[in-house]
């Protein structure tokens, strides 16, 4: 390899190509232990209480929300198979 | 959020639990894994952010697979690869072409390159990576970023030279294997 390579143009060229992911998909993506964390809870909870069960069917959003979750696509999701099963 | 962890050392901290350690993971990989996605295999926003979420979380949950703590870059890219082609896959109902294939295998060979270099970024420390951050992987102009900075612009192309002169040092000399002109 030579030196000459690394020029400022291709190290700028490469750098170029490493664009932010979304910060929305990087947050999501960070907070996933605590999501599994609060859908073991939830599913644990559900399992043990009817009412509760029923409660969380009845509004997945606010059964997510209200622990302090974002009530995202992907975790109302999960957490709507994880109850089915 | 960069500590100077080690790929290694990270993914142990990752298989304890350890919260901080998995959302440092996250955010060293986002762009690598990003890239892919996007400038490799093209996908829509919906389709990639898809993608993204999913590789995550097949890495949360199987991390404890991998044999060589070291390894999870090549193994972040080939998850990433497999599942896009599955999307690409899934939309088309068809399989996706090998001149796609072997155009998204050269792109991530050229990104493998890129997170290398972004790596050596976040080594050069401040303020060098932030500038250099803005201006190539943000596309941030000089202007904005003076006013972020409170720097005229004409200082801000200055400081961007010698720190691309200063990333550029960090590669000579060296003989790990990259090879800026895109092999290995």
């Amino acid at each position: 390899m030579s030196e000459s390579a690394w020029s400022e143009e291709r190290l700028a060229a490469l750098l170029h190509m490493m664009k932010p992911a979304p910060r929305g998909w990087v947050d999501a993506a960070a907070q996933l232990p605590r999501l599994r964390a609060v859908l073991d809870d939830l599913v644990e909870r559900a399992e043990t209480d009817a009412a509760f069960r029923a409660a969380v069917i009845a509004d997945l959003e606010a059964a997510v929300a209200r622990e302090g979750l974002e009530p995202t696509d992907r975790a109302l999701r999960e957490l709507r198979t994880r109850l089915s099963k | 959020m960069t500590s100077r962890l080690t790929d290694a050392e990270l993914v142990a901290l990752c298989r304890k639990g350890d919260e901080a350690a998995w959302a440092e993971l996250v955010e060293r990989f986002s762009r690598y894994v990003y890239a892919i996605a996007v400038q490799g295999f093209r996908l829509s926003d919906q389709d990639a952010e898809d993608v993204f979420q999913e590789v995550f979380t097949r890495t949360y949950e199987r991390l404890h697979l991998l044999r060589e703590d070291a390894a999870v870059r090549p193994w972040l890219a080939q998850l990433t690869r497999n599942l896009c082609v599955d999307k690409l896959r899934d939309r088309a109902r068809v399989e996706p072409s090998e001149d796609l294939e072997r155009g998204a295998d050269e792109t991530l060979a050229e990104l493998d390159l890129a997170l290398t270099v972004r790596e050596a970024l976040e080594a050069l420390g401040e303020p060098c990576s932030d500038l250099l951050d803005r201006f190539f992987c943000r596309d941030e102009s000089y202007r904005t970023i003076g006013e972020e900075l409170d720097l005229p612009s004409g200082t801000i192309a200055s400081r961007i030279s010698r720190c691309l002169v200063k990333l550029r040092g960090q590669f000579e000399g060296r003989n790990d294997g990259a090879d800026p002109s895109g092999g290995r």
